[in-house]
């Protein structure tokens, strides 16, 4: 009979990286227009309109330059609900994480819907981005939230 | 719709545009040392040095991973205990500070075989660097016993010993 | 090309967490069985590629230590990729292909245990645009989820089927970790986890390793008395941002099967790597698989990777799960899937045949 091995140790680990990451031309435009609380988006050679801005066509690898600004509204078309949210999320209550269309985009992006619960998420809702007091430049500068509540 | 080309019709407020972007990473995670390091840790925890010997060819490992990566064989619960004096085989003069050691340069960084072991152990040596060489009889420094605990860190560095070097032939395998 | 097989292939129980083992402590009994199975040792085959992750274990490098489990001395061809195992097996059969190997190890290991697996997968997105607002992996699936129950591409009640037949299949299989047998109404009435998902939506979060031995021609069939021959291979990757992609459809996928040649003759079984059973939906449907009952094709009679999640393994053991049933000759001919990246971007196809 072997004995009962020990059980192994254990022990809290943190591992943190503190990653600057340089823009190139596109996406710095893309922040610095962020941190001025506007939002910039680019056209790509057929007319539709790409938010985030990209470099170079998704599809086509085309380089892309041809940014123009965007309303800061737009629509929700899809969801889905954090009701525990993790100490690196972006809020420190329930909120949604969802796919948004701003007006005058063709194509939506994640970020993050601040709504009371979630039973005021739907597909389809209107959303408005809601500036932090102090904007830097960064994709956390802004939420959105439901138009009605704004 | 504010359909409007970007032509500088609403300059920022700022003088520089943003041109680098933070993006700290932090993950958490609770580590399991496995069995095996921790009867080496545990072991080290009480001044012991816990080896583990290959059950194909004989040779001890320290610090044991709980495997032989040269037969892929797990070792048994077996452990051999090992002298905190050993042989220097290799050493380094560092010159370049490294923030995770906290020692004042120059140190030197050594590669020691202990006493019974057949691998060498990564550590540092309190010496003039002009005496360090290859052969060097070398000893642990242990922290106080009350603060010793489950870590490598229990070893605070070797010094030299007064014995005779040891033969070039008992050591020059791991070079 | 060069006719190439799967002739070995073992995996480690799925397990919740692995405690008191070591990644390599993992791996060695799986190789040493491997090596009793086939009776080819790791070390000496021609070429050895391995898929991990370090933000899985938490620590850069890692993979190399895996390579103790090999015993890599005296020193060994070998490669490693930062993917699941399939890629590492795709790697492996190109060397052979090249004809630079006659036999390879291929395998896969991970401890997603060690951390907070959703959170960890967060790392493998833009780190300019969406990492920096840190989306779990069970979140991202929730918007596509969401996409197909809006679009109308898949019902909730077909997603509670999916992880009803996947469990009930792994019953059979004393490696999977989820083993139950569940009514779809009883799905269907568990709370939900991150709305649309339920916990039943979802892959376990499991810990451990498997192994597949590579050998191509005259060697394989000395090996294995019923190799598995690898006709068809294949990965195909979309854009990384779901925004720009068609969420409810796996177009990847589909591309992968046709140029694998997965419709060019009956499929007995197939071993789907989705970690999501809208996903699985969708990894299905662009094979070309009937969800009707009455077809032929098997899915997941392993579990798949709804009952047993070792990332960064399990795709791997898909295609070992689907070896398996062609060495036992319980089917001729199966299709094996893995993938990678956020919501399926990226996906590969392995077809195999039984001679």
């Amino acid at each position: 009979m072997c004995p009962e091995p020990e059980a192994a140790l254990t022990a809290p680990h943190s591992l943190e990286y503190t990653y600057k990451r340089s823009l190139g031309p596109i996406l710095s435009q893309f922040f610095t227009a962020l941190r001025d609380r506007r939002m910039l988006a680019v056209r790509r050679s057929d007319g539709s309109v790409l938010m985030p801005p990209k470099e170079y066509d998704p599809d086509t690898g085309a380089s892309l330059d041809g940014m123009i600004e965007i309303s800061s509204e737009g629509v929700v078309r899809s969801w889905s609900w954090v009701s525990k949210p993790r100490r690196q999320q972006p809020l420190d209550h329930a909120f949604a994480y969802a796919l948004i269309q701003l007006d005058g985009a063709d194509t939506t992006f994640l970020h993050v819907v601040d709504a009371v619960e979630e039973g005021s998420m739907s597909t389809g809702m209107r959303v408005a981005a809601r500036w932090k007091a102090e904007t830097t430049g960064s994709m956390t500068d802004f939420v959105f939230v439901p138009v009605s509540s704004k | 719709m504010s359909d409007r080309q970007m032509d500088g019709d609403k300059p920022s407020e700022h003088d520089e545009d943003v041109t680098l972007l933070r993006v700290p990473v932090s993950l958490d995670y609770d580590y399991s040392a496995g069995v095996s390091a921790s009867r080496f840790l545990r072991g080290i925890e009480q001044g012991k040095l816990l080896g583990q010997r290959c059950p194909v060819d004989g040779r001890v490992y320290f610090p044991s991973r709980g495997s032989c990566p040269q037969h892929a064989v797990t070792f048994g619960d077996e452990t051999v205990d090992l002298s905190d004096k050993g042989t220097i085989v290799t050493f380094s003069i560092v010159r370049v500070p490294s923030a995770n050691i906290p020692l004042e340069l120059p140190y030197i960084a050594v590669n020691v075989v202990l006493d019974g072991a057949d691998t060498i152990l990564m550590h540092v040596l309190d010496a003039n660097p002009e005496d360090v060489h290859m052969g060097m009889r070398v000893q642990a420094v242990w922290k106080p016993r009350e603060e010793w605990t489950t870590s490598t860190a229990n070893i605070l560095y070797f010094r030299a010993i007064d014995e005779p070097d040891a033969d070039y032939d008992q050591y020059k395998e791991h070079i | 090309m060069r006719d190439v097989a799967v002739v070995g292939f073992e995996q480690s129980p799925c397990v919740r967490r692995e405690q008191n083992r070591n990644e390599v402590e993992v791996l060695v009994p799986v190789l040493r069985a491997l090596r009793e199975q086939t009776g080819v040792a790791g070390a000496d085959c021609d070429f050895i590629c391995s898929g991990s992750s370090d933000y899985l274990a938490g620590q850069s490098f890692a993979f190399v230590s895996g390579l103790d489990a090999v015993g890599a001395w005296p020193p060994v061809s070998e490669s490693h990729v930062e993917m699941d195992g399939a890629w590492a097996l795709y790697e492996a059969w190109v060397k052979i292909q090249m004809g630079q190997a006659e036999t390879a190890l291929v395998y896969g290991f991970g401890k997603p245990s060690m951390g907070d697996l959703p959170m960890t997968m967060a790392l493998q997105l833009d780190p300019y645009c969406v990492m920096p607002l840190w989306p779990d992996a069970i979140s991202m699936a929730g918007l596509q989820a969401r996409h197909c129950l809006d679009a109308g591409v898949l019902t909730e009640r077909e997603m509670a089927a999916a992880a009803a037949r996947d469990r009930r299949h792994a019953m059979q299989n004393s490696n999977a970790q989820l083993r139950w047998d569940r009514s779809v109404d009883e799905i269907l009435a568990e709370p939900y986890l991150a709305n649309p998902l339920r916990k039943s939506d979802c892959a376990p979060i499991s810990d451990g390793a498997s192994a597949i031995l590579l050998a191509a021609g005259d060697r394989a069939r000395e090996i294995c008395e019923r190799p598995a021959w690898i006709r068809g291979i294949e990965h195909i990757c979309e854009p990384i941002d779901l925004g720009v992609r068609d969420l409810g459809r796996s177009r990847s996928t589909q591309i992968a099967a046709e140029k694998a040649g997965v419709g060019s003759g009956k499929i007995d079984v197939a071993e789907l790597s989705a970690p999501f059973t809208h996903q699985e939906i969708l990894v299905e449907r662009a094979l070309g698989l009937s969800l009707d009952s009455s077809s032929q094709t098997v899915v997941n009679p392993s579990g798949g990777a709804l009952a047993g999640n070792p990332l960064m393994a399990v795709g791997l053991s898909r295609i070992g799960e689907c070896a398996s049933r062609i060495f036992s000759g319980e089917a001729d001919r199966g299709v094996a899937h893995a993938t990678s990246g956020p919501c399926l971007q990226q996906n590969l196809i392995c077809v195999l045949e039984g001679e």
